[in-house]
């Protein structure tokens, strides 16, 4: 069985009079991409700073790389906020620097690494540049670099494709890739579905402060098949029994779903006495599907 | 504390850096000099020679009327005094002082005279008048001389280290400055700090800060940080004021003319120069100087706390009046009883006033220059680092739910929820 990087047992937290959430229980696996969904104002970002201990759980445990969690831990961690910014007024490396530095680094470490890290990225010319003279997407770019320069074992990213265009969205999530293929562990969360089944081996859907769906998206995708078929015939029209339900028809595309323990089978049977079949295929649903899904049925 | 270190520093070096930072730096002691030095400088200005035409129709006084250093007096005939009132320009005259009678004095001039020659001449002129009365009602002159007598007490304080002179208005003098500067330090640089919390608000920075450092940790480094920006501009302005006022004593004064002018002024200078001193002695400097940078860095940090919060509180700087005035009042109140206190610096006002941490900052350097028994020192300085540990805490608490709000605009109701948040 794969380890988890971090555990959060019942976690509780108020404001006021408003659960933000209400014993929440996450399993973070090791060295994995762990996508972090729910709509807005769920109480992914509560979750988030409590895991990066910049507020505290009313109640509940959280356990990080098999130990509780304690303050030293946030060297190994690193976050990347949806709400970010960097002091408009500092020069690039001075500032990153900096920021470097308060995660613990030397001096020389620091530096050795954002040079780096800035090498790769192509941004090696901006490092004494002041911030406000670059545009948001290359704000964004050293805001990644500094989430990760100090190595850490799990990264949270909050809708880290924000503010960027399609080309260094790309490259972006190539340095994810990367980092996931060489053992760092990562919450992602946004609201790109598409980013999510491109990039994540396992999620979680947070609903009103409420854990309500989590595990591996494979098996997720599998359990939420509800035995609906993608058909292209060459017919226009179509007559079935009652135990085949034609949920939409496009031209000569049809969406039908098997009711009454049929199978696939039993609907290509049908299928064949109406003429010739151009595709056949299972309907997989798409993680917006199950999000859209899972969120409504609560 | 490594990482408090490096926000210090940031705090620090961003400030120093600026230019506006500089720009204040030079113009404080430049215009603190001038106010020193622009009065002394005009002062010397009006003591030119001045040639004032004397012109009398039915009295006598030219003869009596004495040239000093820089006042000289031409007796001119009848017919020039119209040549002269048409064309003053061209004449060689500062003034034209024209005597009717006894009793009708006026004097002409292309410009206003300046004050203090007309009050020198109404001196004059009255003394003249004086004199001639007195011999009218047949007092004897030089008995009247001989009986003008001078006293000056000395004021003397009976204290620990012995007796020592005072000075009321030294003392006074020395009271206000330090009053005024505590007052205007916590404002300028708790607006910093208010300002600092706003821009890592808005700017979006804060949220990725405080996932390496504790909110309290940002805080107070950007407290400490900009509390040395303060000491360091105030020390720089003293030594720039220093050498500034020197170098314009040595280039614009000729110090010896000062001392040598015409007996009376030089001898009332040198007394109030050797009073000063004398009563500079009867203060305890060192006292008065460290405990000057500690209510200066006290009171700071008390105030900074709580402008530290109400940045966090606010989205922009506009939205900060509402938070700003509960802290802005006990500072306006301190400013107000200082002249009460100066006035009796040792009553139930001023007491209690100089223990409360909101007021002490302010009052107890009101107060120092006065004389104020060590416990009573004592007492107010704990009390004041108790107030700052008090409202720091509570600031904080403030603070550290604040920075994460955006958006939101925080009423007073909101503020306490934050109270009861854990962190």
């Amino acid at each position: 069985m794969q380890k988890n990087i971090f555990i959060a047992k019942d976690i509780v937290k108020q404001f006021g009079n408003y659960t933000a959430l209400n014993y929440v229980n996450l399993e973070i696996p090791e060295k994995s991409i762990f996508g972090l969904l729910g709509p807005n104002g769920a109480g992914k970002t509560t979750l988030m700073r409590i895991i990066n201990q910049i507020i505290a759980p009313d109640s509940g445990s959280l356990i990080f790389d098999g130990n509780k969690l304690k303050r030293e831990d946030i060297a190994k961690i690193g976050y990347l906020p949806e709400e970010r910014g960097l002091y408009k007024k500092m020069k690039v490396g001075e500032q990153a620097l900096y920021l470097a530095k308060l995660k613990g680094m030397s001096n020389k470490e620091a530096i050795e690494k954002l040079k780096y890290w800035f090498e790769k990225l192509k941004i090696l010319h901006w490092w004494n540049k002041k911030v406000e003279e670059l545009s948001k997407g290359m704000a964004q770019k050293i805001q990644f670099v500094v989430t990760i320069i100090h190595e850490p074992k799990l990264l949270i990213f909050d809708e880290p494709f924000s503010g960027f265009d399609p080309i260094n969205a790309a490259i972006i999530r190539k340095e994810i890739l990367e980092l996931r293929k060489n053992g760092t562990s990562i919450i992602l969360s946004t609201h790109r579905m598409e980013s999510v089944e491109e990039i994540c081996d396992h999620i979680a859907l947070i609903d009103k402060g409420v854990c309500i769906l989590q595990g591996e998206i494979e098996k997720i995708k599998n359990d939420f098949r509800n035995s609906t078929f993608l058909v292209e015939l060459k017919t226009e029209n179509l007559s079935l029994p009652k135990n085949f339900e034609i949920i939409k028809k496009e031209n000569k595309e049809y969406q039908i779903q098997t009711k009454d323990n049929t199978s696939a089978n039993d609907l290509l049977k049908v299928l064949l006495q109406n003429g010739e079949i151009i595709s056949f295929k299972e309907k997989i649903p798409t993680m917006e599907d199950i999000f859209i899904k899972a969120v409504n049925d609560e | 504390m490594n990482k408090i270190w490096l926000i210090i520093k940031r705090e620090y070096l961003v400030r120093v850096r600026k230019r506006s930072f500089i720009i204040m730096t030079i113009l404080g002691p430049l215009l603190m000099a001038g106010i020193i030095i622009l009065p002394i400088y005009l002062a010397i200005q009006g003591n030119d020679e001045r040639n004032i035409a004397l012109y009398e129709e039915n009295t006598s006084f030219s003869s009596k009327l004495e040239n000093t250093d820089n006042l000289h007096f031409v007796k001119i005939p009848a017919e020039e005094v119209s040549i002269i009132k048409e064309d003053f320009t061209s004449s060689p005259y500062y003034a034209l002082l024209f005597i009717k009678d006894e009793e009708n004095f006026s004097l002409y001039s292309n410009q206003q005279v300046s004050l203090s020659i007309k009050e020198k001449i109404e001196d004059k002129i009255t003394s003249i008048i004086q004199k001639q009365k007195l011999e009218l009602a047949g007092i004897d002159l030089q008995v009247l001389e001989g009986s003008t007598t001078v006293i000056e007490v000395e004021t003397i304080i009976i204290g620990e280290g012995g007796e020592t002179s005072g000075n009321a208005e030294v003392s006074f003098g020395i009271a206000f400055m330090c009053g005024i500067l505590i007052y205007m330090f916590i404002f300028m640089y708790g607006t910093m700090v208010m300002r600092g919390v706003i821009e890592e608000k808005t700017s979006r920075i804060v949220e990725v800060i405080i996932s390496s450092v504790k909110p309290f940790q940002l805080m107070m480094g950007k407290i400490l940080g900009i509390a040395l920006v303060g000491l360091t501009q105030f020390m720089l302005w003293i030594v720039l004021t220093v050498i500034i006022s020197s170098f314009a004593e040595v280039l614009f004064f000729d110090t010896t003319s000062i001392t040598s002018e015409s007996g009376e002024m030089g001898k009332e200078q040198s007394i109030i120069v050797s009073e000063f001193l004398k009563s500079l002695a009867g203060i305890n400097i060192p006292q008065l100087l460290s405990a000057f940078v500690f209510y200066f860095l006290g009171g700071y940090l008390l105030y900074s706390a709580l402008f530290a919060a109400v940045g966090s509180a606010v989205d922009a700087e506009a939205d900060t009046q509402q938070f700003i005035l509960p802290i802005t009042i006990p500072l306006i109140i301190s400013f107000i009883l200082m002249q009460p206190v100066m006035d009796n610096p040792d009553g139930i006002l001023a007491y209690w006033a100089s223990l409360i941490p909101f007021t002490s900052p302010i009052i107890m350097m009101v107060r120092l220059p006065f004389g104020v028994s060590n416990p009573e020192l004592m007492i107010s300085m704990v009390l004041l680092i108790v107030g700052f540990l008090a409202t720091t805490s509570f600031a904080a608490k403030i603070y550290q739910t604040g920075i994460l709000m955006y958006g939101k605009k925080a009423s007073y109701k909101e503020l306490w929820k934050w109270l009861t948040y854990k962190g």
